[in-house]
């Protein structure tokens, strides 16, 4: 995840690493709590099996169960472990939001790197393309791709994907244009570098704070709209777990159990917190410009 | 102004044409065409039939064509007919266009009513427990997904208060009173979340213009504080402030979707869903333009705020 490989970036100074999160946490408070909310949910995406108390998905007591010694936070309509299918459903909402930033990542920052590199024609037709999807606000895209296409997980994760990606392209593309005038990069050419050579390796790195902080967002942004396109129904489709089903469903059952409409939603929150968290953090380390702001 | 408005009024319409482009190319994503979404309607044909057929609708002329005629009825506001209620698409979505501008535009008074004073609170005390209070809050805001305040509100209210949502949506027109009270909880679901965003704005953007060198003349030459406040700082800091509200009304459209449905009301929401899963693509592709159009309307209201704000803006 690139927030955890992001920490030794946090704590460039060597004699500081000793004390480093310590100091960390000191300067910022905000950032440090975020950063922890993402490492444990990972943890607790990535040990689900051997985390959850039953399987999500068993009947193991009658259903719409208060919250008992057993069964912490109850049972849901179908008598499921509610804790369980929460520590499963980590799983499905980080695993659709990190894989669908990653390619969006991926989409995103070759296109804005192409845009703002070349110029000209590529430029405009590239950004054009990328307007084109901001006429619409995010959300109503994501709902009309996955409703074109059919709910499913690949669906769901290609609609987030397509819907964060203009974002990222832009966020790329900004700072290239003053990177793409600077003495380094007319040396690179005169050294005889390529075109793709200059971009990775002399125009990329120099990009990097803003396109992290971006990807932090962007998660935070992707955990919601999974939520919502699986609350809806148009998203992850039972019998596997999401955040956003559990709580779709979950609520027509409120008078009965009114657990089954706090918990998915608490966790829908504690995650994108944590993203939001950890991207304000960043945001501080990495853009000096903006510290104190 | 003179030249502003003209000028903001074509991008609009450059916007509009593009959001056509997005949906048009959308609705071509749908596998199958126009005659094969007939055949699940209405049953077999023979392959000669359906040839006729897609010449007749001029599903065979390259692309570009086909788009051009399309807009042509767009422009005439013929959107077709909904496969399931086999009503006007466009006499539909009349109905629902009330419901979620109303709700959009309330959230967004709502919101800004809160959140700048707020914020210049949060600015001008900076550093003191109010300020980490709010920005905390604020950070809290931005993370609850407007669904779950929306679910939380009525949870609290049939527990506690014995209430639960209406099942007839009342006009605002008919009875205001009504309409207002039905209003108020899916608004104030709609707008914490932008509440905060406006606030975290707000106060940075103070923070940026409290250290001008206009501000410190303006105390200099005894201005009350007050008075420094509100004609000197928040004047300029309104403008990045009103920005990030422009930006967010998407976020808000996107949540009013969910919201409507929640409190079940007759909105452009609603209907979007419902269309989505009856597979019902005249009534999306109307929905999901009306959206795009209310988006764009609300953006441009936005920029004139921006050069009533500023005359700058007015004069370059």
């Amino acid at each position: 995840m690139s927030t955890a490989d992001g920490l030794p970036v946090l704590v460039p100074d060597p004699s500081a690493r000793r004390t480093g999160l310590l100091r960390l946490a000191r300067r910022n408070p905000i950032g440090t709590v975020g950063l922890l909310v993402v490492v444990a949910l990972a943890v607790i995406a990535v040990f689900a099996p051997q985390l959850s108390p039953s399987d999500p998905n068993a009947q193991v007591g009658k259903r719409l169960s208060p919250p008992s010694e057993q069964h912490v936070l109850g049972l849901d309509q179908l008598g499921r472990d509610v804790l369980s299918r929460l520590i499963w459903g980590a799983r499905v909402s980080l695993g659709v939001s990190v894989i669908s930033v990653g390619l969006s990542l991926l989409a995103g920052v070759s296109l804005g790197l192409v845009a703002g590199y070349y110029g000209g024609a590529a430029d405009t037709l590239i950004m054009r393309a990328m307007d084109l999807m901001f006429t619409l606000p995010s959300f109503v895209l994501a709902i009309a791709l996955t409703g074109i296409l059919g709910p499913s997980l690949t669906n769901v994760i290609i609609a987030v994907a397509i819907v964060t990606t203009p974002t990222i392209a832009r966020i790329t593309r900004g700072p290239i244009l003053a990177v793409r005038e600077t003495e380094y990069v007319a040396s690179a050419h005169a050294a005889g570098a390529g075109d793709r050579r200059i971009m990775v390796r002399h125009v990329l790195p120099n990009i990097t704070a803003p396109i992290i902080v971006q990807t932090t967002v962007s998660i935070a942004d992707a955990i919601l709209i999974e939520a919502g396109l699986s609350f809806l129904g148009l998203g992850i489709q039972p019998p596997a777990t999401s955040w956003g089903n559990m709580l779709g469903t979950g609520r027509n059952f409120m008078e009965l159990a009114n657990g089954l409409s706090v918990f998915p939603g608490a966790a829908i929150m504690l995650a994108v917190l944590g993203f939001n968290f950890a991207g304000d953090g960043l945001r501080d380390v990495l853009d000096p410009r903006l510290r104190g702001v | 102004m003179r030249t502003y408005l003209p000028r903001r009024l074509l991008s609009s319409v450059a916007s509009a044409l593009a959001l056509s482009m997005l949906i048009f190319l959308l609705i071509r994503l749908v596998p199958g065409d126009a005659v094969t979404m007939w055949i699940g309607q209405e049953g077999s044909m023979t392959p000669d039939v359906q040839r006729t057929l897609r010449k007749m609708f001029g599903l065979t002329d390259p692309l570009p064509v086909q788009y051009l005629h399309w807009l042509g009825d767009l422009l005439r506001g013929d959107l077709g007919y909904s496969f399931r209620s086999r009503l006007r698409v466009a006499s539909l979505m009349g109905r629902s266009l009330p419901v979620t501008a109303e709700l959009a535009v309330l959230a967004m008074l709502l919101s800004a009513a809160v959140a700048i004073p707020l914020g210049i609170l949060s600015a001008v005390r900076r550093n003191t427990p109010t300020d980490l209070i709010a920005r905390l809050l604020g950070l809290i805001g931005l993370s609850m997904p407007s669904f779950w305040i929306a679910v939380l509100f009525i949870l609290i209210s049939a527990t506690y208060f014995n209430w639960l949502p209406a099942l007839n949506y009342a006009s605002l027109l008919k009875n205001p009173l009504e309409n207002l009270t039905q209003m108020a909880m899916p608004v104030v679901a709609l707008g914490l979340p932008l509440m905060a965003v406006v606030m975290r704005m707000t106060r940075s953007a103070m923070l940026e213009v409290l250290n001008q060198d206009y501000v410190r003349t303006a105390r200099s030459k005894g201005v009350t504080e007050r008075r420094t406040l509100s004609r000197h700082a928040l004047r300029n800091a309104l403008i990045p402030v009103i920005t990030i509200m422009g930006i967010q009304l998407g976020r808000l459209l996107g949540g009013a979707v969910i919201v409507e449905q929640i409190f079940g009301m007759p909105g452009v929401g609603t209907l979007l869903v419902s269309a989505i899963t009856e597979r019902d693509y005249p009534m999306v592709q109307g929905t999901v333009l009306l959206m795009g159009l209310l988006f764009i309307l609300v953006q441009l209201l936005v920029d004139l705020c921006y050069g009533y704000i500023d005359p700058r803006i007015r004069y370059t």
